[in-house]
């Protein structure tokens, strides 16, 4: 209960310091519009072929916006040492990521979901299947990504070059989460539902947001305290 | 009883022994001055004690119990050299914040007692970003003394301060010692920090080269203990 | 260990390769590929060592976390570099297969794939550390990293599996049984492998070693 309510407490300070500023948002959701543009130029979008990759285009734009309101996530606390009170406060380091987390996960999304339809337009794609399935996955995968973003936007924290760090570590490790998430969007841009084998793909989701999700609360303290 | 105990602390980074076997104590209601050249080791043996670094080997106790875990933790209050308060939120969002991280029952109206305090209060709502320097200084206080810690942490409390922050801290620094709390800081301003303590450790390389009481000499002399006990 | 032993060993392994190469040139081409089937036994002990490379770097950094001692660091490192290196042969001696029997030097292959995913991962690895200046945060950031990449290293080989297998792609080996003589060629092949993998973690982990002294003395002399 009391560890509940440390997380929410993190969440909500940093999306009401983000909301108030926008400074990660406002990048993050310029930079996925021109990404969007960009391969509009690579591969002639009203193509019939290019459904086939609309899911693995979308998520390459979540990748690259998540980057940058996840390279925010601890940065932020950088300032006035802010992370020195934190981290001398009862809050548990575990907490206070998963505090982060949620807040990332949250922005993130409301990212996503100002790309998704942008995406559809430019795209002259539609969600054949259901929308709510669709946000499920794109949930799932968000979380895949922030939790993984936000740890290592934690280890990197103090570290030279940490804008260009993070990207470089923290893109291969989120192959797994990406591929899963192409295919079911893929899926769902082009057939009402999903079939058993599709269904896999979801629980490999489920699967790597517990795995990643487990090893980074284990270590987080380790990484913040040294 | 003692307030806080280190027992044979060493610190390594890498090879290099930043902290040699550093043993003290600190009774409740003391206060202890850290004293040391930059680079004798007086930031982190505070960062070890509040938390925020861990020691190679020895341990920090507090009240007799490990300083890391959460009981102990939440007794602490620290300053160091940054302000530790959110540019982007309000005084009274900051304050109300750091309320609800110690679990304070009545987050609100603690934070609004702390701005009256730090004379704040006409600026609750303005955002820390627009706040001048000595009004971020005294919001920083409040952020310390707010869950009213058993034991206080500073670090160069003085060095970054002006005259008014200077004032409100020391009158509350006053007030905690006589009201039995512990104060543990690291200062260069010998006068200042000599007239408030009751204890004095001098670091040097690493090691604690004089650990006591503070005696009238040294208020007298502020250099004596450098001259004695300082490095040849 | 002791320069003599390195020398000893260099020695056997060349003794040994040296050998296998001879055994090598006695056997038979295989029927479907011709003489460029005899780079499985550097391509397959390639990718062995590598991964036992990075098996030993996840002990070695667990084994730092909880004991601290910086010689657990100094291991992690070396047998990262090691499996780098032995990656890298995989992959090179794979395209070159590749190139021979296809025509093409990278195919999407899922082992490929993998190895390369593998690859990328571990080498930021080695980046973390360049941008890390003190020894201890160093050695605690990059074992974290070290523990992450490895539980990603076997997400990513079924994940590219099942991908590949949706798609249509070239069989590799042909799928069939291989001959026992070969899976000795490839046992006996991985020895020297080994050993020179072993040679390389002996030197690095004395480099790493001095290396810490020399940030000791800098630290040591900043402070005087």
């Amino acid at each position: 209960m009391r560890y509940a309510r440390q997380i929410l407490t993190v969440a909500f300070k940093d999306l009401r310091s983000e909301l108030r500023t926008k400074e990660a948002v406002n990048a993050s959701v310029s930079f996925s519009l021109v990404i969007l543009i960009l391969f509009s130029f690579a591969f002639d979008p009203s193509a019939e072929s290019t459904r086939e990759f609309s899911g693995g285009l979308l998520w390459i734009v979540f990748a690259f916006a998540g980057a940058l309101i996840l390279n925010r996530s601890f940065a932020r606390e950088l300032q006035n040492d802010c992370l020195d009170a934190l981290l001398a406060s009862p809050v548990p380091a575990s907490a206070l990521f998963l505090g982060k987390s949620v807040a990332n996960l949250l922005l993130l999304l409301a990212v996503e979901l100002v790309g998704l339809p942008v995406f559809l337009v430019f795209y002259n794609a539609r969600i054949v299947g259901s929308f709510w399935t669709l946000f499920g996955v794109m949930a799932l995968a968000t979380w895949g990504l922030t939790v993984v973003g936000t740890m290592f936007s934690a280890l990197t924290v103090n570290l030279r070059l940490r804008e260009l760090m993070l990207p470089m570590l923290v893109y291969p490790l989120m192959i797994p989460c990406l591929m899963a998430a192409i295919q079911l969007t893929t899926v769902l841009l082009g057939e009402p539902s999903l079939d058993a084998g599709q269904m896999v793909w979801l629980r490999f989701l489920v699967g790597f947001d517990v795995i990643f999700t487990a090893l980074a609360v284990a270590l987080v303290d380790t990484v913040l305290v040294g | 009883m003692n307030a806080v105990a280190a027992a044979r602390i060493w610190k390594f980074y890498g090879d290099y022994p930043a902290l040699r076997e550093i043993s003290f104590e600190v009774a409740e209601g003391r206060c202890l001055a850290l004293l040391g050249r930059n680079g004798a080791g007086k930031t982190t043996m505070l960062r070890i004690l509040a938390g925020l670094s861990r020691a190679s080997k020895g341990q920090v106790t507090l009240f007799g119990k490990d300083a890391a875990a959460a009981e102990s933790r939440s007794r602490i209050g620290i300053l160091g050299h940054g302000i530790a308060v959110y540019d982007e939120l309000s005084a009274l969002e900051n304050l109300q914040l750091f309320a609800r991280l110690y679990g304070l029952p009545r987050p609100a109206e603690t934070a609004l007692a702390w701005l009256e305090k730090t004379g704040l209060e006409r600026v609750k709502n303005g955002l820390v970003r627009e706040f001048s320097r000595g009004m971020r200084q005294r919001l920083a206080v409040a952020r310390a003394f707010l869950h009213n810690p058993s034991v206080l942490l500073l670090d160069e409390p003085f060095t970054a301060l002006d005259d008014r922050a200077i004032a409100v801290l020391q009158g509350l620094l006053v007030e905690a010692r006589d009201s039995g709390r512990t104060i543990i800081m690291s200062t260069h301003q010998l006068r200042e920090a000599l007239e408030l303590a009751t204890d004095v450790a001098l670091i040097n390389r690493g090691r604690l080269a004089y650990c006591g009481e503070r005696t009238g000499e040294m208020l007298a002399d502020p250099t004596w203990l450098y001259r004695n006990y300082g490095e040849a | 260990m002791r320069k003599p032993v390195l020398l000893v060993m260099i020695g056997v392994a060349g003794l040994l390769l040296v050998r296998n190469l001879l055994v090598m040139a006695q056997l038979p081409d295989e029927v479907m590929q011709g003489a460029i089937f005899r780079i499985i036994f550097f391509h397959v002990p390639a990718a062995w060592t590598a991964f036992l490379g990075f098996f030993a770097a996840l002990v070695a950094s667990i084994l730092y976390l909880v004991r601290g001692n910086l010689k657990f660091d100094a291991f992690a490192v070396a047998v990262t570099e090691v499996g780098l290196a032995f990656g890298a042969a995989n992959l090179i001696s794979g395209m070159i297969w590749g190139r021979e029997i296809w025509g093409i030097w990278w195919t999407w292959d899922p082992r490929l794939t993998s190895m390369l995913v593998c690859w990328l991962l571990y080498s930021g690895y080695l980046m973390l550390r360049r941008a890390v200046e003190e020894p201890t945060q160093r050695a605690r950031v990059s074992a974290v990293f070290s523990i992450f990449a490895f539980a990603d290293v076997p997400i990513v080989w079924f994940s590219i599996k099942w991908w590949r297998t949706q798609h249509p792609q070239p069989v590799v080996w042909g799928g069939g049984s291989m001959d026992p003589s070969y899976w000795n060629m490839l046992f006996l092949n991985w020895i020297p492998f080994l050993l020179l993998g072993l040679v390389f973690v002996a030197i690095r982990m004395r480099q790493e070693s001095a290396k810490r002294e020399i940030d000791a003395i800098r630290r040591m002399a900043h402070a005087i």
